[in-house]
Order: C-alpha cells, then sequence, then structure tokens
C-alpha cells in the first residue's frame, strides 16, 4: 500500500518544472548576439595572400579536381613580371565557387598545394537568387594586407620562380 | 429606467466578450511564455517589448491565410461546426459574477451578466453543449484523423463531465444553493481568521477532481487525446485553416479562461478576499487573480507531465473518477447533516473522510499500475 509515494512522484514532477522556470534561458539572442564558432568550423572559402600582397593561389585547380560536389572552376593565365598576381607561372584568372553546390567538407582546403583556399568562419550565406549562388574570386579572396600592394604588381624578374612555397607541417 | 437595465446588460455583455477574447489572445502569450521558461527558452520576444503584440501577429497571419475545405467535406457543417465550438465557450460564463455590486455615481450596477437560479446547472448544459461542435467538425471533415479526434473528444468529455457534475455537487451541497451568487457568499468570512472559507478548504479532494475533469474537459495536456499530434496529426481540426482554425482555437482557450473562471467561483471563494466588503471594486481583481493563478496550473501540467493512454485516460475517468466522487458526494453530505445535527465543529469530517478515501483510491491505483500484467492489458 502505497499512498503518499505516488503523489510526492506527481509533485516532484511539477517542482522540477518550476525550478526550471527561475533558471537562466539558453537562448541565444541571434542576429543581435552570435556565438563564436568553432576553431575547426568550415564556414565560406577565404583566398588568401601572403604578406606582400601576391596571392597564394596559382590556379592549379586541384580543389576543382578534390571537390565531390564539383563546385569550383578555374581557370588560370601566364603571370608575366610585368603583371604579376602569384609567385610562379600561372595565376587563378577566374575563381567560381558554387555555394549551392558545395558541402563544405574542406577537401579543396586539404589539397591545395600553397595552402591559398581556406575554409573561413563565415557562415551568413543567403541569398535570394540562384545566380547570388555562384561567389566570384572577388568575393573570396582576402583584402590586400595594409602595408602591400594590390595585384597585379610589377616585379624584379628571378625572384618568384617558385610558385610552391617552402612548406612547414602545420601547428595546430 | 427599463432601456437603462438594457444598456446596462448589452454593455456588460459586450465587455464581458472582450475581457474574453482578448483574454484568449494573451492568455495564448502566456502560455507560450511559460512553456518557454519551463523549458529554458525565453519565448516570443520579437514582435514588440517582450512579444506583447505576438498574439495580434498570430491573429493578422490567421485572417490572411488561405481558408481550404476539403472537397467531399458537408459544406454546410463544416462551416458552422468552428460557431457551434466558441458560442458556448463565450457565453458560459455569464453566470460567473466578478465582484459584488457597485455603486457607481449613483447607479447601483450588479457585477455579473446573468443571475440564474440553477447557475451551477446551466454551465454543465452548456459545456455539454461544447461537444457537438468538435464532433461535428471532425465528422463534416470527411478525414478519417479529424474523425477519429472528434469521437475521442467526444468520449472524453461526456465520461469526465460526469466526474465534474459530481465535483460540483459536493460545493451545491455545501452551499445550498446552485445559484453561482449564493455559492460565493456562502465562501466569504474565515475561520480561526486565517483560514477562507473556501470551498477547497472543506472539500479539497473534490477540486482535485475539478481540477483533473476539468483538463480533460477542455482537452488539455496530459489529457489532450483529441489532438494527439503522434496519433491523429491534428486530432477534429485536421482540415481547418484560416480564421476557421483560429475560431477553433479559441474555443479552446476561451474555454480555458471559462473553466478557470468557474472554478475560481465554486472552489476558491469567487471575488472573495480580504477587504471585499469595504472595497467592492477589489472583487474583479481578486478572481481575475484567481483566474490566472488557476491557468497556470494547467500549463504548468501541460510543461511537465506526457499525455497518458487513451484506454487508461477512459478507465481513469470511470473506474476512479467517478466511483470516487460519488463518495464525496456522500461524505459531503453526510458531514453536513453531521455538522446540523449533532455540532457545527463536526464539518471538518467532510475534508478528512474526504482524504482518506482519495488515499485509498491512490493506494489501489498504486496497486493495480504495480501489477505484472497491467501493461499487456
Amino acid at each position: 500500500m502505497r499512498v503518499v509515494e505516488p503523489v510526492v512522484e506527481l509533485a516532484r514532477g511539477l517542482w522540477t518544472t518550476l525550478r526550471m522556470m527561475f533558471d537562466k534561458p539558453v537562448t541565444i539572442q541571434y542576429p543581435e548576439q552570435k556565438k563564436p564558432v568553432k576553431v575547426r568550423f568550415r564556414g565560406r572559402h577565404v583566398l588568401k595572400r601572403y604578406e606582400n600582397g601576391l596571392e597564394k593561389c596559382i590556379g592549379c585547380a586541384l580543389c576543382a579536381a578534390a571537390c565531390p560536389a564539383d563546385a569550383i572552376f578555374v581557370e588560370s593565365s601566364e603571370n608575366t613580371d610585368e603583371q604579376r598576381y602569384s609567385p610562379g607561372d600561372r595565376y587563378a584568372s577566374t575563381y567560381e565557387i558554387n555555394m549551392l553546390r558545395c558541402i563544405f567538407c574542406g577537401f579543396c582546403e586539404d589539397a591545395c598545394p600553397t595552402e591559398a583556399i581556406v575554409l573561413g568562419d563565415q557562415y551568413e550565406l543567403s541569398f535570394t537568387d540562384r545566380r547570388q549562388s555562384i561567389y566570384p574570386k572577388e568575393m573570396l579572396i582576402e583584402p590586400v594586407p595594409a602595408d602591400a600592394n594590390p595585384t597585379p604588381q610589377k616585379t624584379t624578374p628571378g625572384v618568384y620562380t617558385r610558385s610552391v612555397p617552402e612548406m612547414k607541417d602545420p601547428q595546430d | 429606467m427599463n432601456f437603462l437595465l438594457v444598456l446596462e446588460w448589452l454593455i456588460k455583455g459586450f465587455v464581458w466578450t472582450l475581457v474574453l477574447l482578448g483574454g484568449f489572445a494573451y492568455l495564448t502569450l502566456y502560455e507560450r511564455k511559460v512553456l518557454a521558461r519551463m523549458q529554458s527558452r525565453v519565448g516570443p520576444n520579437r514582435a514588440g517589448p517582450w512579444g506583447i503584440l505576438q498574439p495580434i501577429a498570430d491573429a493578422v497571419k490567421l485572417i490572411f491565410k488561405e481558408e481550404l475545405t476539403p472537397a467531399k467535406a458537408d459544406k454546410l457543417i463544416f462551416t458552422l461546426a468552428p460557431v457551434i465550438t466558441v458560442v458556448p465557450a463565450v457565453v458560459i460564463t455569464a453566470v460567473v459574477p466578478w465582484g459584488p455590486s457597485l455603486d457607481i455615481f449613483g447607479y447601483h450596477l450588479n457585477l455579473y451578466i446573468a443571475d440564474i437560479n440553477v447557475g451551477v446547472l446551466y454551465i454543465m448544459s452548456i459545456a455539454s453543449i461544447a461537444v457537438y461542435g468538435i464532433v461535428l467538425a471532425g465528422w463534416s471533415s470527411n478525414n478519417k484523423y479529424a474523425m477519429m479526434g472528434g469521437l475521442r473528444s467526444s468520449a472524453q468529455m461526456i465520461s469526465y463531465e460526469i466526474a465534474l457534475g459530481l465535483s460540483f455537487v459536493s460545493a451545491i451541497l455545501l452551499a445550498g444553493s446552485m445559484r453561482m451568487l449564493d455559492i460565493v457568499t456562502a465562501q466569504g468570512g474565515y475561520w480561526f481568521h486565517i483560514l477562507p472559507k473556501w470551498f477547497v478548504v472543506l472539500q479539497p479532494v473534490g477540486t482535485g477532481i475539478f481540477l483533473i475533469a476539468t483538463l480533460a474537459e477542455v482537452n488539455r495536456a496530459p489529457f489532450d487525446m483529441p489532438e494527439a499530434e503522434q496519433e491523429l496529426t491534428a486530432g477534429y481540426h485536421t482540415e481547418y485553416s484560416g480564421m476557421k482554425f483560429a475560431l477553433l482555437f479559441m474555443a479552446e482557450y476561451t474555454k480555458m479562461i471559462a473553466i478557470s473562471a468557474i472554478g475560481a467561483t465554486i472552489f476558491f471563494g469567487g471575488y472573495n478576499g480580504p477587504f471585499v466588503d469595504r472595497f467592492p471594486w477589489l472583487g474583479p481583481i481578486y478572481i481575475f487573480v484567481k483566474i490566472i493563478i488557476l491557468l497556470f496550473g494547467m500549463i504548468w501540467v501541460r510543461a511537465t507531465f506526457p499525455r497518458i493512454r487513451y484506454d487508461r485516460l477512459m478507465a481513469f475517468g470511470w473506474k476512479v473518477l467517478l466511483p470516487l466522487s460519488l463518495a464525496l458526494v456522500f461524505i459531503t453530505a453526510a458531514g453536513i447533516i453531521l455538522a446540523q445535527q449533532v455540532n457545527s465543529h463536526l464539518i471538518i469530517v467532510i475534508p478528512l473522510a474526504s482524504l482518506l478515501v482519495a488515499g485509498v483510491a491512490v493506494a489501489l491505483i498504486d496497486r493495480t499500475l504495480r501489477r505484472k500484467d497491467y501493461a499487456r492489458r
């Protein structure tokens, strides 16, 4: 014969919900408040530059080859010392990513020999038209560092002959 | 003079309807806010400060939504059903007095719309009419889920109406009248100067039965069988959209307010409270606060308990609540006779014996639930 316990059990349930009422809500008021993304978060792609303002991307299209969703389109052109975009022979004259196709797997990042393409922390990727889903090079590329010149640069011949830089193992 | 009386009735009816409809709108916000806080969320807070314009936004959305009528639905009844559901929900509170009479500028104003000498009976009969709307809504949609929802709803509401009515009977016996005003007056005053003479003190188990039966009567969780989403999509209002859906929704929430007002009047002392005899305008405030607290209880229960199985719902209504409330009627009657014939202090027999019987009921439920083969039945 249990008389008090069943009632106490019901009351315990009610007490739990009542107590939770005075807890702090876990809600983040999104557009005003933003939660910082995780270190390894994969957001929108960024095309990196060297410190002197030259683009890291050499237009090899390995990222396009690695892309399982076929989202990347690269067209490369010749660099000259008069009009230099990146070290080495060639640069990406067209670099487009279709954000409707991209699955943010990060294979392009892994395939890139110069660490030019990096998946950044930008995740607010809304657009209202299908054509806006193709992000051209101008949208993806990093702004020129403050103390560097924009591309194309005029460079002294024989300096930027090596397209892939000396690489170190990643630290993090 | 006669014209003034008609005008007074018109104004009171209009004001009370507006209070109910505005109350419905803000009850949805109240419920969403309280539920959200109980689930560690903040709830609607975008439309206006603290979301106070959210009901208006919802109303605008529902008005401009497309209204669909299923091709093989019974069009007349399909259109009529929401109306049949709303009207009883609004008119049921006509007999609830929301304060003692006031004298404004030399005019004697009674703070109730109708003073029927069988007020409790009126409430019971109007509550039964509300079943029609739901059954007709379910049937006329020509949809299996809606039909099932309507059937469940009618079965559930009829079953729990018996327990509800019997819980009213003990209050009627204690007050010695079916007039709502007499019931409220009987609850005025104090025992030992602190304990209010509310019927919840005299008949706590009856109040408990009333609260449980109320949840089933207005189809609220954990007895929201007619609209069990997992089983019946949305139950009887599956096929309704736009303003017709809004009417059904409105009926549901207006019924919540109405039943809370009735509960506050019959068991929680109505407009009685400290100093109400000296300042009559406190009466509406007291009953308002009591309604808010009872509504909070309904929302609280919704946030806490899971929906119970349909057959257990019916078993609980017929095998537990009905015998228990019959026993309570007997105990109340016996206690009143004892108090009248022997000693007026013997009125304490009523709460004690009621709690004893309720204890036996709880023990029996517990034993049944613990039987090994119970789940397979």
